[in-house]
């Protein structure tokens, strides 16, 4: 990347984290729909003004673009994939929004029946489609940030720490999931570490009965060893054998979720008395203490995950073993070539990420649920894929990403209570997003925006730079 | 990426005698004979020795052979549990201990068959064990066999798919997706037209569409194939979850009653012990995997378009200077896969039930996909290996009525062990296609 690219790829990134899905649909309709976006800078700053929606975020730069210090400017397809540009960052969750948009429509009534009398009066049927779509995702919106008619600030206020709360699970294992993926590893194993992790520390949690404060220090410790050991267990095969850690964390999965259940069904964790496989409520001195009082659900898990953010930042950015993890995932064969231990990174970037995703079980147990289920890692461990992705696995672009879909998955109840539009619209677009966002090409051509159509070569060339953030 | 690490661990020594394949590549990567396969063996037969042998059940096993619709009868076979836990763990030792000498001796790798025998072996000497210890230690061995064939289509369906996807050098992570598609669409179109077979057609269609998405964007937009993969068994569960409650749900008997594929018997064939009811009494679907198994088998291995399809997931450029075109043969063929994929997604709504629920499919595509590479990337081998995860969740339904000693969640967490077990060590001698997962940029 050149030096005077550098301020305007500070601007792009830096817009990208969490756009709300309702300004974004503002900013849509007003800025970027009459633009001919001929111009890429101009398209640039003329989203990046979209009325000020989108807050920055605090990614910085260096994270985003995941060059090796000192490395060439060329890149491994890996980091192609996990990094990119703002600009598509937006695009792509503005995309998803539209066809999910398209889909809520799709499927309702009103739509369905103005489409019968469409060409007679076509105006209703795209209000329809318009309110149906809106209105689900002024649900969300409000199920996710900001409940204007709540009951006091206490209410008004109570989604967002919903999505906070959400968010804090999804942050963590998308951290794990994210640091394997830096050094070049699938880890789609965060569900089987979470649920290892809630095994440990919930079983901590109620058993033991220990003084406040070390109760909780040993339900985390037990919770990080939990996942770690079950991450390492990848690391351990894949450098060892050469097992593919895809195939062995899927497999991994499963193992633990029966595992899980088959700990429930037992006189050891399965509470007194109950029918239902379900565990015993962890101590009081066992669990986060909550942010903000008994109002909000809010816990300590959040503070850990920002903890958590920082120091996988710290890990990959100013360490020395985070610089390892990156080079094996940059190039294995180089950094075998370069006298590092390609095994022990395997192994050390597995037991970190699974640690990670085991904090994330931590936060369900001794935080949210308090109990533990077979439904203890909901849908986490998968969902920490996508936010890993989303976030182009650097640890800040994970906590917005988390952020984003916690939000998202928070306000999805609120949607479908009031809307009665499906959860799952959710998996929609969030999967949408990542698969626009890993296909950047295919989001500029939608939006007219290739760089093919560049008037002077040189001009066009640093406009590129600033539209791929210096990364493509 | 590359779907295996084949860097050969420092220190190893470097073993000459070259394998008498004739692809160079192919005898790099399978050089040094390792001490995984007689390691993992050994494990597993002291295991075998103490728990099925020595701490085995005292009790007579009674397997039962023929079932009431036979042409005629065979006596149970009973066996006494403990006897034959020690005769058949010596024997598993015996393997072991064979496999150990070979390659402490002569470096060699056991012979072919080694693995597969041990397999055998040991299943059956764990199947006496359980039936054992049963609090009713009797089953019917033919129900067993053909519960298992059943629960076994969506799955040997998926690693077909599986196989024809990565033989071209596509990673497919989205067999689960391509199930589900499959699933939901076989329902909505028999629904809607009352023909199972219309739907079945449908599920087809389904299972290609996801996998042409795949395609797009792995060839096309050559992103990363196991993201899009992941992300698409995502999008498909979203979608299919969405539609199930906004169009499935507001009239079921509309929307959400498909009917069933009728099972269709084979006069006088379908009456044999154990193997009639399995290859003679099955869906039309049921029949469609074993002609599904058949064909690709003999397309991928007996055909020129076959040998193509090899040369693009071993070779891309080479296949590329001989004039094949590879992004067409990748998109095709993955395309192809997601068809099968989408067939085998039809059992779950058209045959095993009449209806469609979210995530009916339950994390088969995943073990579908464990499947193709216990069975090497080959289709009779992908066939048996899902036949053996089949098998495993038969018997952990069956094992929970007749009640035996083991946990049924621990029967049912086999399969995923064994997968585990597989691909660190039991099939350490087989390799991916050469170019699996790594996209062809052409220039």
């Amino acid at each position: 990347m050149s030096e005077n690219t550098e301020p305007r790829e500070n601007t792009g990134p830096r817009r990208a984290a969490a756009p709300d899905p309702d300004r974004i649909r503002a900013a849509q309709a007003t800025d970027v729909e009459p633009e001919p976006l001929e111009d890429d800078a101009d398209f640039v700053t003329s989203l990046d003004t979209a009325g000020g929606a989108h807050q920055p975020s605090a990614v910085p730069v260096s994270t985003q673009s995941g060059a090796l210090p000192g490395a060439p400017e060329e890149e491994s397809l890996l980091r192609k994939i996990f990094t990119g540009n703002g600009i598509v960052t937006i695009l792509a969750v503005l995309l998803a929004l539209i066809l999910g948009g398209f889909l809520i429509a799709a499927t309702d009534e009103v739509v369905g029946k103005t489409a019968g009398y469409f060409f007679a009066r076509p105006t209703d049927f795209f209000t329809a489609v318009w309110s149906a779509s809106t209105r689900s995702y002024v649900a969300l919106f409000q199920g996710a940030v900001f409940n204007p008619r709540g009951t006091g600030a206490v209410g008004q206020f109570s989604p967002l720490m919903e999505t906070l709360t959400i968010a804090t699970p999804l942050i963590t294992a998308g951290l794990g999931v994210a640091l394997a993926f830096r050094a070049g590893l699938f880890n789609i194993g965060a569900q089987g570490q979470i649920i290892m992790a809630g095994i440990l520390a919930s079983w901590v949690g109620f058993a033991l009965h220990l003084p406040l404060g070390l109760h909780l220090l040993l339900v985390l410790v037990a919770g990080v060893i939990g996942g770690a050991v079950w991450g390492g267990i990848v690391g351990v095969l894949k450098a060892r054998t050469g097992a593919h850690e895809v195939i062995v964390t899927i497999m991994l999965n499963y193992i633990a979720l029966y595992f899980l259940r088959y700990l429930l069904d037992t006189d050891l964790f399965q509470r007194p008395g109950a029918d239902t496989p379900i565990s015993p409520i962890v101590d009081p001195s066992a669990a986060y203490p909550l942010l903000f009082g008994s109002q909000y659900r809010l816990h300590l898990g959040f503070l850990l995950a920002i903890a958590a953010t920082v120091f996988v930042w710290w890990l990959l950015n100013r360490s020395t073993i985070g610089f390892e993890f990156r080079a094996v995932g940059a190039n294995p064969k180089a950094a075998l070539t370069a006298g590092i231990n390609v095994s022990r990174a395997t192994i050390l970037v597995m037991t970190i990420a699974g640690g990670l995703a085991g904090l994330a079980g931590v936060a369900q147990v001794a935080g949210t649920e308090k109990v533990l289920t077979d439904g203890v890692a909901a849908t986490y461990g998968f969902d920490a894929i996508t936010v890993a992705l989303l976030g182009r696995s650097s640890p800040w672009g994970t906590f917005a990403a988390g952020l984003l879909f916690g939000a998202f998955r928070a306000g999805a109840v609120q949607m479908q209570i009031q809307t009665g539009t499906p959860i799952d619209i959710v998996l929609v677009v969030q999967s949408l997003i990542v698969l626009f966002i890993a296909a950047p090409p295919l989001v500029r051509a939608i939006f007219g925006l290739n760089p093919r159509k560049k008037k002077a070569a040189t001009a066009g060339k640093t406009k590129q730079a600033a539209i791929t953030g210096g990364a493509a | 990426m590359s779907t295996t690490a084949t860097s050969p661990v420092p220190g190893q020594p470097q073993q000459g005698k070259p394998q008498p394949d004739k692809n160079r590549r192919q005898a790099e990567s399978a050089k040094p004979v390792t001490w995984k396969l007689p390691v993992t063996l050994s494990v597993l037969a002291t295991v075998a020795f103490i728990f099925f042998g020595l701490l085995g059940p005292q009790a007579t096993a009674k397997f039962g052979v023929s079932s009431g619709g036979d042409f005629f009868q065979l006596p149970a076979i009973e066996v006494p549990a403990f006897l034959s836990g020690i005769v058949l763990s010596l024997i598993l030792l015996g393997l072991a201990g064979y496999a150990l000498v070979l390659k402490a001796r002569q470096n060699q790798r056991p012979p072919r068959w080694l693995p597969a025998v041990f397999t055998v072996v040991f299943v059956v000497a764990f199947l006496i064990w359980v039936v054992g210890g049963a609090r009713t230690p009797s089953i019917s061995l033919a129900g067993l066999l053909a519960g298992s064939v059943t629960l076994a289509v969506p799955i040997v369906f998926g690693s077909l798919s599986g196989v024809l996807c990565e033989r071209a050098g596509v990673v497919n992570i989205a067999i689960e997706g391509q199930l589900l598609g499959g699933a939901f669409t076989a329902a909505l179109v028999a629904s809607l037209t009352h023909n199972p077979y219309l739907g079945l057609l449908a599920a087809a269609v389904a299972g290609a569409l996801v996998s042409m998405v795949l395609a797009l964007f792995s060839i096309k937009y050559v992103v990363n194939q196991i993201i899009v993969g992941v992300v698409l068994n995502v999008l498909v569960s979203g979608l299919t979850g969405f539609l199930f409650t906004t169009v499935m749900q507001s009239d079921p008997e509309k929307y959400n009653s498909p009917g069933e594929l009728p099972n269709i018997e084979i006069p006088v064939l379908s009456g044999i012990p154990v193997i009639g009811p399995i290859l003679f009494k099955q869906s039309v679907v049921g029949y469609l995997m074993y002609v599904a198994v058949i064909v690709i088998w003999i397309g991928l291995f007996k055909t020129k378009w076959g040998l193509r399809v090899r040369a693009v997931g071993e070779h891309p450029q080479a296949a590329d200077t001989l004039g094949i075109k590879v992004n067409a043969t990748r998109f095709w063929n993955v395309t192809i896969g997601g068809a099968v994929a989408g067939i085998g997604g039809s059992f779950f709504t058209l045959v095993a039930i009449d209806s469609f629920t979210k995530e009916i499919s339950g994390g088969r595509g995943f073990i579908a996909l464990a499947a193709m590479i216990l069975g090497r990337w080959n289709p009779i081998g992908a066939f048996f290996a899902a036949l053996l995860f089949g098998f495993a969740d038969n018997l952990q339904s069956i094992v929970t009525i007749i009640g035996t000693p083991v946990p049924s969640q621990f029967m049912a967490m086999l399969p995923y062990v064994v997968t585990v077990f597989a691909v660190a060590g039991l099939v350490g001698r087989s390799r991916p296609p050469a170019a699996d997962g790594i996209p062809y940029v052409k220039g």
